[in-house]
């Protein structure tokens, strides 16, 4: 068990930057998770992490050692591929015992050591198995088996479960994070799907274009995104965004959006009159109906989506496409006129330029 | 089940049955056999037919200009106590183990290291193929000029080196001979061993390195127990194929010493050509190459059992 310190990292192939200065500290016994959209650059950091890509500038600390030029077995650590990486020509025992026999552990405490494993993974009645004898999900097992028995400081994940179908994905979600829970391992953990990312980890790296948009728990992440970027990729679906220009008159505030859309806001937002801005709001706080009675924004019922939980609208407002979630059973027909009001607490501000938060 | 059923018709027997004609064409098993009889009448026609006349003639005394008699096995009763046959078969096994070996050994060390990420990569591969491509004959009259006992280039180098006062005569001295020309052949069987097994090199997925590496495993663990298992099936098919077209070898000993010196180089194939055709005995050349059939039936079962399906490949 050990933290893992990211100091100011980056990392160049040839000619191309893809990290430009990263800096992360994950502390020990933490579930951190890495994500973003595909190209960002996480899979490279957490290859970093474990040694098999070099460190272009910056440094790596693994429980307080610099181990920018240490070699990938003296850094104890386990990775689990997204392919798995199992040794096809070796039984499932053999993969998971492959590190302990390279080390010339006694055969009794291999044997202890893989069997316990295979408990706490369910794998004791495939321990005789070929890979290729195995169901997708047993041999994501398998890899995270070959993982525990090292016992190492570190568990790296790389997108462990792109390759499972839904249901697995969501059993397997579950069972890393209880793994998590009775190791007490430092896990890093890349995955490219933010609901991945939300369920599992204690704090969530957004990555985005080799630098970190922002680093918090996931709740945190959902109701302070720092950045447009980070508001539109957390959360499903995704939160909406209409342009506009904030106006302020007698107390009031509104964003003013293209075709006069009045947006609505609290008087307490921060921000200056006539600046730029992003309104953002998530689907879940639309309200139907307008509230105290204020005028709320019409919108016409594009696309409707029942998913039996909740329904799906899609729709536009000012132009910009938009979805609004509602958990009541509301019979909505295309093409229907309707008013929406948002919930004027759950309202994120951005300044559209930088793109960033508009705070006090 | 339900969802079948109710997409049978109801009524089966209204459908018409088509004519016998149009229910064979249709038929997996009857197009199967048909597609498959012109290969198997070129086969019939160009290597069963001239292997069963092959085998025939070895059990006759037929010289050229003369229809010989059945004369039972008696040409393998007189090559079983001709010394110069004896040789021939020594002399081919020599050359098939040593060559293979050889050709194993550098070709799957050359594999690795076109496996590396090298610049040219592409370049590089298209000239390790070259004395692959190159016509047998043409190579091996370029290595007659290197063994040469006047313009040898070895043996100018070396002279001018300083390593030697006189110039070797690489093709004079029996095993000398055998050395040169194993050389010439290992040479030559390189690049189809080295192109073969880095095709298998390739198929094996980086990340099982990736996976050694933090497993723990040092470079030749590496090879050890994640390459070689892996390489093994291909390795099976690579050298059953390098044995025979060494074991068959004909052209290179032809040109370089004919057999000489003093028979020291003579291959079965070699000294069944020579007694067959300069040497007019039909028959008796024919039993010769009748004798390579059951060493390579040994070797072609070898490869039977090395191909079998290990328990760990997928079907």
């Amino acid at each position: 068990m050990a933290s893992v310190e990211i100091r100011n990292c980056f990392k160049s192939f040839g000619a191309t930057e893809v990290l430009h200065g990263v800096s992360v500290d994950i502390r020990d016994e933490e579930f951190v998770v890495l994500v973003g959209p595909s190209g960002c650059g996480k899979s490279t950091l957490l290859r970093m992490i474990a040694g098999l890509e070099e460190i272009t500038k910056g440094e790596i600390l693994i429980g307080g050692r610099q181990v920018n030029n240490l070699p990938p077995k003296d850094r104890d650590v386990a990775m689990v591929f997204q392919n798995y990486a199992l040794y096809p020509h070796m039984t499932v025992f053999d993969n998971m015992a492959f590190s302990l026999k390279l080390a010339k552990a006694p055969k009794e405490e291999m044997r202890s050591r893989v069997n316990r494993a295979a408990e706490i993974l369910n794998l004791t009645d495939y321990l005789a198995r070929y890979p290729r004898q195995l169901s997708g999900g047993q041999r994501q097992r398998v890899a995270m088996g070959r993982a525990i028995v090292r016992d190492p400081r570190v568990f790296l994940f790389d997108e462990p479960l792109s390759n499972l179908d839904a249901k697995l994905r969501v059993q397997m979600r579950a069972e890393i994070k209880a793994l998590h829970h009775k190791l007490r391992t430092t896990i890093v953990y890349v995955t490219h799907d933010q609901v991945e990312a939300m369920t599992m980890a204690d704090r969530i790296v957004v990555m985005h274009d080799g630098i970190i948009e922002q680093i918090g728990g996931p709740i945190e992440l959902y109701d302070h995104p720092d950045n447009l970027f980070v508001a539109g990729f957390i959360g499903s679906p995704a939160m909406n965004f209409v342009p506009g220009r904030l106006m302020r008159e007698n107390g009031e505030a509104w964003v003013e959006a293209a075709e006069s859309t009045r947006l609505p806001l609290s008087p307490k937002t921060p921000g200056q009159n006539g600046q730029p801005v992003v309104y953002g709001v998530r689907p879940k706080n639309f309200r139907l109906g307008s509230e105290d009675g204020r005028t709320g924004i019409p919108i016409k019922v594009g696309v409707v989506e029942p998913t039996g939980d909740e329904i799906e609208v899609i729709s536009s407002i000012a132009g910009e496409p938009i979805c609004a979630v509602f958990t009541d059973r509301h019979d909505f027909r295309p093409e229907q006129d309707i008013v929406v009001f948002p919930d004027l607490g759950s309202i994120h501000l951005f300044d559209a330029e930088s793109g960033k938060r508009i705070v006090d | 089940m339900s969802i079948r059923e109710a997409t049978v018709p109801a009524r089966p027997e209204m459908i018409p049955q088509p004519s016998f004609v149009a229910r064979l064409l249709n038929s997996r098993h009857f197009l199967g056999f048909v597609f498959m009889l012109p290969m198997a009448a070129l086969l019939l026609i160009f290597l069963t037919y001239p292997l069963g006349l092959g085998v025939w003639l070895g059990l006759t005394n037929q010289t050229i200009g003369r229809a010989g008699k059945f004369i039972g096995l008696l040409n393998y009763e007189m090559l079983g106590d001709d010394s110069v046959f004896w040789l021939s078969v020594f002399n081919t096994v020599l050359y098939t183990t040593v060559a293979s070996v050889f050709k194993f050994g550098l070709g799957l060390w050359l594999a690795l290291i076109l496996n590396q990420r090298v610049p040219f990569q592409a370049i590089i591969r298209a000239i390790i193929l070259l004395p692959w491509i190159v016509p047998t004959v043409l190579s091996a009259i370029a290595f007659w000029w290197i063994y040469d006992s006047q313009f040898s280039i070895i043996s100018w180098s070396l002279v001018k080196l300083g390593l030697i006062d006189t110039y070797i005569d690489f093709l004079g001295e029996p095993n000398l001979a055998r050395a040169s020309v194993i050389i010439a052949n290992i040479w030559r069987g390189i690049p189809f061993v080295a192109i073969s097994l880095l095709a298998g090199l390739q198929t094996i997925s980086p990340s099982l390195y990736e996976a050694a590496v933090l497993d723990g495993a040092s470079p030749w663990q590496q090879f050890r127990y994640v390459t070689m298992p892996q390489l093994t099936p291909i390795i099976a098919v690579v050298m059953t194929f390098s044995v025979i077209f060494t074991f068959t070898d004909f052209q290179l000993i032809y040109v370089l010493t004919r057999g000489g010196p003093l028979n020291s180089t003579h291959l079965m194939a070699t000294l069944a050509f020579q007694r067959a055709i300069p040497g007019g005995n039909l028959g008796e050349g024919a039993a010769i190459a009748s004798a390579m059939i059951p060493i390579l039936a040994a070797a072609i079962m070898i490869s039977f059992f090395g191909l079998q399906k290990r328990k760990w490949q997928s079907e």
